[in-house]
Formats: structure tokens, sequence, C-alpha cells
């Protein structure tokens, strides 16, 4: 790790302050991830700026219905809070199929956003990456790369998002609330994570004057009709090779709403809304989810090892489908 | 087989056995499930490990990796580094003081210990990505880490072998495995082979696997002239001790080893890797105490782990199951700086009766870390191998896998014709399968569901020989009638000072609590290597030697004392028991330790045994046999593969301690499912470098992928072993990745041959 300066800021303008006027600073939330990065010498920032102090750790409703999420609630805190469990159970459910309990207690709303991938060849520094080093190439196109994109990917990078909670909130149309030297704004999630395209260093669209302050949930009815399933190497504390988060509303055997994100298969969470245009108005049924699914993965491009996970993501699409379509015509 | 070791064999044939071990039937402490005795210390943390001692003016070393495979450093650039602050020294092969070249380990030279010839930072060669390269000293942690990577090198790089495929074409057979032939051949099995009606025949493969013990390799050197002390991580502190004396010229008792409590080693500190010499070097140069602890990736970078394989196993049988013809060969992989064929085809020479069999390994060198023991190397791979094809077998000949494991137990050793000094393979099976509910598996494959999950069931034979090392021990009674016994042995979380704790207390007729078991320091008398499953049983017999030489003093010195009732009474005559001798006949009639040492107006009396080696396993066949019982799930859609039910049934001699055993066998099978599951490095093969090397990206089984486990055992003892025993370290691991695969295609009607079982080898 290199020395850094610590600055631990008390509110959200001095927190800005310090950004703007520090070199190369980071925020410090959980630090469950650039902490990490920084003994690895990846992420190697001259200041970081402590944000925990700030009083952005509250669940609020929200007068249409929906909920604020405080960027530094605590994953652990956001899996288990009530109104989450009922209204966004797939929220719930994502986030607690990853990582550890110990990792959750520290990790933040504001810093699973910023989670950074975890392609082996990017935390390597003697192999070439061009996310870490742009330009310098990327190593993980003809290497061991059974974990990474196999939609969205370009010739500079096949990096995937390595978040749950992420993944959720794509399918929950989530939208990210910054703040800058412009004032504030609000990002859709699913334009906050950027595909790779010629600049994949860049993993996000918060520019660097901004501080990520919350995340809103809308009022969404059909969420309590979600399910997040994650498939992995190991039964708990590992990578998804693929995730489905999915909502789906039937009415009378037909699907009045769908929505379908996918985690593991892209530089960002997936939503899938060339499938979800397909499901609508179909036959709850598994022909029409298999077609979906085949739909959605015709884009994919698979590279030497990870090929497996366009069958698997379409399976796993189907298999969730079904479920929540099985609990439709129970309810 | 040497000429030398072919005669001994001979002759050892009519040596006469050792007598049989009367307390392998007593039961007042042996046996009994004790508590672990260092539990309480290691849960309040009072236990101090190698990176835990707080030597006065301690300095921290980091480490630098090359980060290529092969060829020459051509520039290094120490200059930022050097200049970074709280840095007290960069080593380089440029300034570092000369050692000698590392002693590699080899078992016939006693304590020679260096995992690798590679003597490195003095050498400018490059032997694996990932070799250190410099080592930074500096007064803190972070400093020492934030210098070496100031550190600029540069590399005349060369052409490397890294692809283990490309290499096969170049294979070479080695001169012998572990000291016994290469080949084993009998009868003509091709032949047999291609006339059989019933057979399998195909390749099964396995990956490279690295070492995670929990507790990092760390050691830390402190020199006082030229006095060495050194705590290190260690399951082998006198070949440590010996090693680094080689190295730096210095005379053995000037050098002294401690490694109290190792967290964790399953083969991966059986040897000296080159940080050990490097932290030595580091102390020596800066003048002060060096603490140098390899991070996780460190470990993966220096610490070498399992060759990958590629075995192929033929079977024929006649139409009862009876086998015809047995083939395993294969080949595994070395580096180019140690020599170790990793010996899979071991358990083919014990297992199974066969009209004919040929056996035999290749071995290729690749630029990679030296490849090392882990957790029975050899059988544990060379298990998956044979019991998937046993497997494949029954469902040819349409025999229940476990009748034709049971139809083809020998009456001798099938390799070496030797008698079995205690087999009870064919009981072993019985119990696991009663314990398992075997009888009510159908016999077809895709017969069993839970829903979305397809069920199977699979069954493989596990198998480890007894070894046995020569060791010393030394036992002091004291005034007090407390006792101690002492072995450099090594405590790596087996329960090894629970059990010798236990042992000492039966042997002598002691109270537990009147017992201390000293070791873990090259000061003590020298134990062998904590490896091959051999400490247990290497201990017990200089634990053994040893007390019957003190008691036969003690009956000496009474024979000379009128007043002594025990005056005249031979060693055959008395009994060890209610802290003292007393006579066999009359039971009543002795005297206790405190006793005898008052009437001798003595502190202490002590005596020190050093035992022979093993001729016990030249003139029998030794060894542990088991049976792995698995209930496994397919996930039908999406491959995920979990375990839902184990049981382990094993012949492994006595048992010393039940729960101590238990957690060995449970840990074995834990690590077994991992080999079979989840645990694979990747290996980059343009680059020579491990992809995945944390905790994070290296799957390690995890709490939930691990059932409950049940472990039995026949508690049955050897005649050959003292106390009945056989060690148990390892057999747990083997015959479990069999297993798994077999219960996958019980589940799937899917055969994989390849490890580890992934869900996409299952979509």
């Amino acid at each position: 790790m290199n020395n850094f300066v610590y600055i631990r800021a008390e509110n959200s303008q001095r927190a800005l302050n310090a950004l703007w006027e520090t070199n190369n600073a980071k925020f410090l939330g959980g630090g469950t991830n650039l902490v990490d990065l920084m003994r690895e010498r990846i992420e190697q920032p001259d200041a970081v700026i402590d944000i925990t102090r700030l009083p952005m750790n509250q669940i609020t409703e929200l007068p249409d219905g929906g909920l604020r999420v405080g960027a530094l609630v605590r994953n652990s805190h956001l899996a288990a809070h009530p109104l989450i469990r009922d209204r966004y159970r797939v929220l719930s459910q994502a986030i607690l199929m990853g990582a550890s309990a110990q990792l959750r207690n520290m990790a933040t709303t504001g810093g699973n956003l910023m989670q950074r991938t975890r392609c082996y060849y990017f935390y390597d520094s003697a192999a070439r990456c061009n996310k870490r080093t742009p330009g310098s190439g990327c190593d993980a196109i003809d290497g061991f790369n059974r974990i990474h994109a196999i939609l969205g990917a370009s010739s500079q990078c096949v990096a995937t998002h390595p978040s749950d909670m992420c993944v959720a909130m794509a399918a929950l149309d989530a939208v990210v609330r910054v703040t800058g030297k412009n004032g504030e704004r609000s990002i859709p999630i699913t334009e906050f994570h950027r595909l790779p395209s010629d600049t994949p260093s860049q993993d996000t669209n918060l520019n660097p004057d901004e501080l990520i302050t919350a995340v809103d949930l809308p009022n969404f009815p059909d969420a309590r009709k979600s399910l997040y399933r994650k498939v992995r190497d190991r039964a708990s504390y590992a990578f998804a090779l693929v995730s489905v988060a999915a909502v789906l509303d039937v009415k009378g055997g037909r699907i009045q709403n769908a929505r379908l994100a996918l985690g593991g298969v892209a530089h960002r969470p997936w939503r899938a809304t060339a499938a979800e245009q397909f499901l609508l108005h179909r036959p709850a049924e598994e022909k029409t989810f298999r077609e979906a699914a085949e739909l959605e993965l015709q884009a994919a491009k698979p590279l030497a090892h990870n090929g497996f996970k366009v069958e698997l993501a379409k399976r796993t699409i189907v298999d969730v489908l079904m479920e929540l379509a099985g609990k439709a015509e129970v309810q | 087989m040497s000429i030398f070791s072919k005669v001994t064999q001979a002759v050892v044939q009519f040596v006469p056995d050792r007598d049989r071990d009367q307390l392998s039937e007593e039961h007042r402490i042996v046996g009994k499930p004790i508590d672990r005795l260092d539990g309480p210390q290691k849960v309040t943390g009072a236990a101090s490990f190698t990176a835990d001692f707080p030597l006065e003016a301690l300095v921290y070393a980091s480490l630098a990796f090359s980060t290529v495979a092969k060829g020459k450093i051509r520039k290094i650039d120490a200059s930022e580094a050097e200049k970074s602050s709280g840095v007290l020294s960069v080593i380089t092969h440029k300034n570092a003081p000369k050692m000698k070249d590392p002693p590699l380990f080899s078992p016939s030279s006693g304590t020679d210990a260096a995992a690798s010839t590679a003597n490195v930072v003095n050498t400018d060669e490059i032997y694996w990505n990932g070799q250190a390269i410099a080592v930074v000293i500096a007064d803190t942690l972070d400093g020492a880490e934030h210098a070496a990577s100031l550190i600029k090198i540069e590399y005349d790089e060369e052409p490397a072998a890294l692809s283990f495929e490309a290499a096969k074409s170049q294979a070479e057979t080695p001169k012998n495995i572990m000291g016994e032939d290469t080949e084993v051949e009998r009868g003509d099995t091709e032949k047999v082979l291609a006339q059989a009606k019933y057979k399998v025949d195909h390749v099964y493969s396995t990956p490279r696997f690295n070492h995670n013990a929990i507790e990092l390799h760390a050691t830390t050197a402190a020199w006082n002239g030229d006095q060495l002390t050194v705590y290190d991580t260690s399951q082998f502190v006198r070949g440590v001790a010996d090693s680094l004396a080689k190295m730096f010229s210095l005379k053995k008792e000037n050098v002294r080893v401690l490694a109290p409590f190792v967290g964790g080693g399953f083969g991966g500190k059986g040897s000296m890797w080159g940080h050990v010499q490097l932290c030595v070097l580091a102390a020596k140069v800066v003048g002060k105490p060096v603490k140098l602890v390899l991070t996780r990736e460190g470990v993966f970078r220096t610490v070498g782990g399992r060759t990958p394989s590629e075995q192929r196993v033929a079977l024929a049988a006649d139409e009862t199951g009876k086998l015809t013809a047995l083939i395993h060969t294969g080949t595994t992989a070395s580096s180019f700086a140690n020599d170790f064929a990793e010996q899979f085809s071991f358990p083919a020479r014990h297992l199974y009766a066969t009209e004919s069999l040929y056996l035999t390994q290749k071995l290729v060198r690749l630029n990679t870390t030296p490849n090392t023991f882990m957790r029975a190397p050899g059988e544990s791979i060379g298990t998956f191998a044979l019991e998937s094809a046993m497997d494949e077998l029954a469902y040819e000949l349409g025999i229940d896998p476990v009748e034709l494991r049971l139809r083809n137990d020998p009456d001798q050793d099938p390799a070496k014709h030797t008698e079995f000094s205690s087999r009870h393979f064919k009981e072993a099976y019985r119990l696991g399968a009663e314990k398992f509910g075997w009888q009510n598996r159908p016999a077809q494959p895709r017969s069993m569901r839970d829903g979305k999950w397809l069920v199977g069931q699979g069954v493989g034979t596990a198998f480890y020989p007894a070894y046995r090392f020569p060791a010393a021990a030394r036992v002091r009674l004291n005034a007090d009638g407390t006792a101690v016994i002492q072995s450099s042995a090594q405590e790596m979380g087996m329960g090894t000072a629970t059990v010798q704790t236990q042992h000492a207390a039966e042997r002598l007729g002691l109270p537990l609590e009147k017992i201390r078991f000293e070791y873990g320091d090259t000061n003590l008398p020298q134990a062998p290597v904590a490896g091959g499953s051999n400490q247990t049983v290497s201990i017990a017999l200089a634990v053994q030697q040893a007390c019957e030489k003190l008691h036969r003093e003690l009956l000496k010195s009474a024979k000379q004392d009128q007043n002594s009732p025990l005056s005249g009474s031979h060693f055959d005559e008395v009994r060890a028991c209610d802290g003292g001798l007393f006579r066999r006949d009359k039971p009543e009639t002795g005297e206790t330790y405190v006793e005898i040492l008052s009437r001798l107006k003595q502190d202490f009396v002590e005596a020190e045994s050093e035992t022979g080696p093993p001729l016990e396993t030249m003139k029998y066949s030794m060894g542990s046999y088991g049976a792995q019982f698995c209930e496994i799930r397919v996930n039908e859609q999406t491959g995920e593969t979990r375990v839902s039910r184990w049981v382990g049934s094993f012949d492994t001699g006595r048992i010393l301690n039940p729960k101590t055993a238990v957690s060995q066998f449970r840990g074995g099978i834990i690590m077994g499912i991992g080999m079979a599951l989840t645990e694979e490095t990747f290996f980059d093969e343009r680059t020579g470098r491990i992809v995945n090397p944390s905790l994070a990206e290296y799957h390690l089984p995890v709490n939930a992928d691990i059932p409950k486990i049940e472990a039995y055992f026949l508690d049955i003892p050897d005649p050959h072993t003292p106390l009945g025993a056989h060690g148990i370290g390892e057999i747990g691991i083997t015959g479990c990745a069999a297993a798994v695969a077999n219960a996958i295609y019980h589940a799937t009607g899917k055969r994989i041959r390849e490890l580890p079982i992934t869900l996409d080898k299952l979509l």
C-alpha cells in the first residue's frame, strides 16, 4: 500500500470540498473493496476521504410510496429492513447472496455501486489491463476468461460487474442520486454503470467531482413478486457466474409486467429489455420464457472459457420466471 | 529399487517382529475422546504462533517476485526502494551475501529439507513466475511492502516450458517413485484387456491445487553471533535447522528452530521454502531480528502445490467381477528446481487382487513453482482415477460398486506379494454401507430426484500407507511425580500433543494432568517430518522405548536396594500404573515414582531413545483402508452440485483419541470435497502466472458447501505398530473425489473424468 492522506469529513459539503481540493482522492465508505485494491496497489489514491460520519445512513419513505436509501446504509441493514423485505424482496435476496456477513456489515450502498471488477488480470499488476492502465492491452480476452462477459464487451475489456445488489436495483429501476459542483442530479441505475467500449477504465458515469448521496427505489407494487437467483461455483462467498433478478406480474395466465436483469454477464448489470418486451402479454409458460431468454442472449459473444454462461443464463432466466409464474398461479 | 534396498527387503523377511505392544488393548486413557489439551490456549489467543513472538527490535521483511517464468535478471534498480521511508536494506542477487545451495528434501537424507534447489536472491536465474527476487527490510511491514513495489526489474526472458499438454511428449520415466520401483508389471495386461468381455479404459485428469492453510507461511529469525534462532511455520523443525546450518555454514547445534503451534500444514510446510532462508539472510544483513510473513499471494507465488496429472486406468474383469487386468499409468509435473514425481500409482499397488498388473508413471518438467506434498500426495489423485474406473467397471458388469470392491479384496499385497500386517477392508466397507444405508440405493442412474435436484449416491475406496520413520524421544520423571516427554515433533492442529500426552500417561501409569509433552523445538530429541501420516506412530515408538529404558533403569536401582518392594523384580513382572511400578502378580506391591525418586534422592530421572528404520514396513504390506460414501444433488437446470450427506468408514488400526481422530477424518473429507468440486489453480500458460492467488478466487469449500460428515472406524489394532495405531492425517482425503464423481454419475448419468467438477461440465 502507498502512503496516503486520511481526511475525515463531518458533512457532505466538507466531503465535497475535500474532494475538489485534493488531487486523486477517493471516498471511503465500508472500505471492503477500496482498501483491498489499495493493498494490491490497484488503487493508489493520494487521499482517502472518510465519509462514514455523514448523515446518509437512513432508509426513508418517499411521498410517492418509494424508498430513499442513504448512500451509507450498510448492506446488512438494507437487506434486513422490513420495508425492503416486504416491497423489494429481490433486493434483499440479492444482497444476502453477496459476500459474507462480515463484509455486508461493513459495505455501504454507495460503495456497492462503486465496486470494481474481479477480473483476475485487473488484480495482477504484472498483467496487461486496459481498465487499470489504459492502452496497455487486455490479457483476459485470450486468457482465463471463464468468469468474464458474454454481453456488451469490447475489444478493450471483457470484465464483468461483480455486484448482486446492483442487479436487483437494475430490475427495480432504481435511481442514483448524486451531488457535485453542478449541484444535485439523478442517474437511472441502468445508466449509472457503463459498458467498456473503448474507455474501460471508467466503470460509471459518476463525474469525478460527485458524491453519491442516496439510491431511490420507485414505488413498484409488482416488486413484491420478485426473485433473485445467483449461480456460482460454491454455495456461498463467490461471485455470480450468472445471476437473475426478476419481477413478474401475471394475470389470467398472461404476463402483465416483467422486469429482468442479469448479473455476471456484462460490464454492468444487464437489463434484459429485449426479453422484457417479448414477455409482455404473452402466456406465462416455459416456452415463452425460453424464447425470451433466447432473444436476450442472441447478442452473446462468448470467449474461450465462458461459453457455458450463454446456456446457463438462459436456463436460469427460465427457471426464475417459472418459479415466479408458479407462485403467481397460486396467488 | 537399489540393490541395497532389494537385499534389505529380502533380509528383513527373516527379522523377527517387534513384540506386540501391550498397550494396544489398554483403554484407560488411550482410546478416550479427550478434548485437545491446547484448545483453551487457542481459543483464548494465548497460543503463540510463529508470527506472534515479540522479539526486541524486530523489523519486517517483504519479498518482490519475478513476473516472468524463465530467464535472467538483466537489471534490477532498487534505488527508489532503498530511499523509501523506514527501509533498512534491499537485498538482491547483486548485493546478497552468498549462501550454500539449498539441500533438496529427500527422505533418504534424513534432514535435508529445502523445497527447491533454487538459491533465490543468490542467483540471477529465474525458474518460475513468482520466484522471490528481492527482499526489502524496513522498520514497519507497510514500509517494507511499499518499498518492495518500487523495485524495478528488467529481464532477459527465455522461452519457458509452461504447457503440461505440450510437455507430455518429452515426459521421462523417473528412476523411482518415493524409493519404490516406478514400474510394476505382472502378466500381459494389454493382451488380457484386448480380449476381455468386461472392461473400461479411460483417461482422468486433475488440475493444479495450491496450499491454503489458514496460517500464512511465516519466519522470524534472530542472530546472536553465530547462534541462530528461528521461529518457523514448519512441519519439520529439525529439517529446517539442519538445512539452514548447511546453507549458512553453521554448526548444527548453533541453529535452533521452534514451531510451538502451526496453523495448518497439509504438506505445504513440510519442506523449507525460499522465504525461510531469505528471512535468516535478511536478519544477518540488517543485524536485527526479522519477521517475514508471506502474503496470501506470496504463498501462491513461492510455495508449491499439487501437480496436475493425467492418468489412464484400464480395468478388465471376468463375468464375476474378478479383475483380470489393472493398468494405471500417467503423467505428473515437476519443476526445474526440484524433483518430485507424485505417487498416483501407489493405491493400485495395494488395493485389488488382479491376474495381471501394469503400473508406471511419467514426469514432465515445467517452469512452475516446485510441486510439493499436499495431503495424501499420490493417493488423493490416484484414488480419483482408480476409484472412478472401478465405478465405471461396476456399471459395465452390472455389479453393485461396493460388491465389486469386496470381490477383489486380495489375500496378499498385489505388487509386493507380502503379507498384510492388518487389513480389514471388507469390514470397513460393510460398516460404511450399513451406516450410509447403501442397500436402499437404486442401481440405475437418474433414478432419484428431489424437485429440481437430481440425487445420486457414490462410493470410493480410501487408502493410505502406514509409514513410520526413525524418531527420538526423552522421558523425564520428576521427584514430584510429574513427567515430561520431549520430542521435536510438530503440532499443526492434528492433536499430536494431546495424543502423545495420552500415550505417555498410559505408558507411565500416570494421570493425564501429570504429563507435559514438549515439542516443536530442535533443542529436543529429533522427530521426523510430520508428513506421510507417520508422526503419531513414529513418536509413540520412541516414547515407548524411552519409557521401557527408564523403567528398566528404575528396576535396576531397586535391585540394589533391599528396602524397595520392587527389589529383584524383572521388567516383565511389573506394570506401570497408579503413578508408579507395581508387580503384576501382586498389584499392591510396588512403589510410586515419588517414592522411588525419594529413595534415590534424585530430582529427576530420565531416559532417551532413538528408534531404528521401519523394518516392519518392508516385511509387511502396511496400510490403512476405508470407504467413502456420499450423496450429492445436482441442479438439473444449472449443474450446481451440493453434497448432502457423507459417511466415511475407516480401517486405520487402533484409534488413540476418537475426538481428534474424527476431526482428522472430517478435515480430510472436506479437503476432498474441495478437490472434487471447487478447487483449481488457474495457471496462465502464456506467462506461467497463477491468476487466482487469493481466497476470493481460489475456491476452497465454505461451510455452506459441507454437509454433516459422519466418520466411523473399526478400531482394530495393527499387531505390528506401537499402540496398534496407524497415522490418520491423510487417508480422509483419499477416495473422496471419486465418491463425488461416482455419485454425480449416479445422479445425472454423466461421467466426469476431469476435476474439479464445476457446473459448466454438467450443463
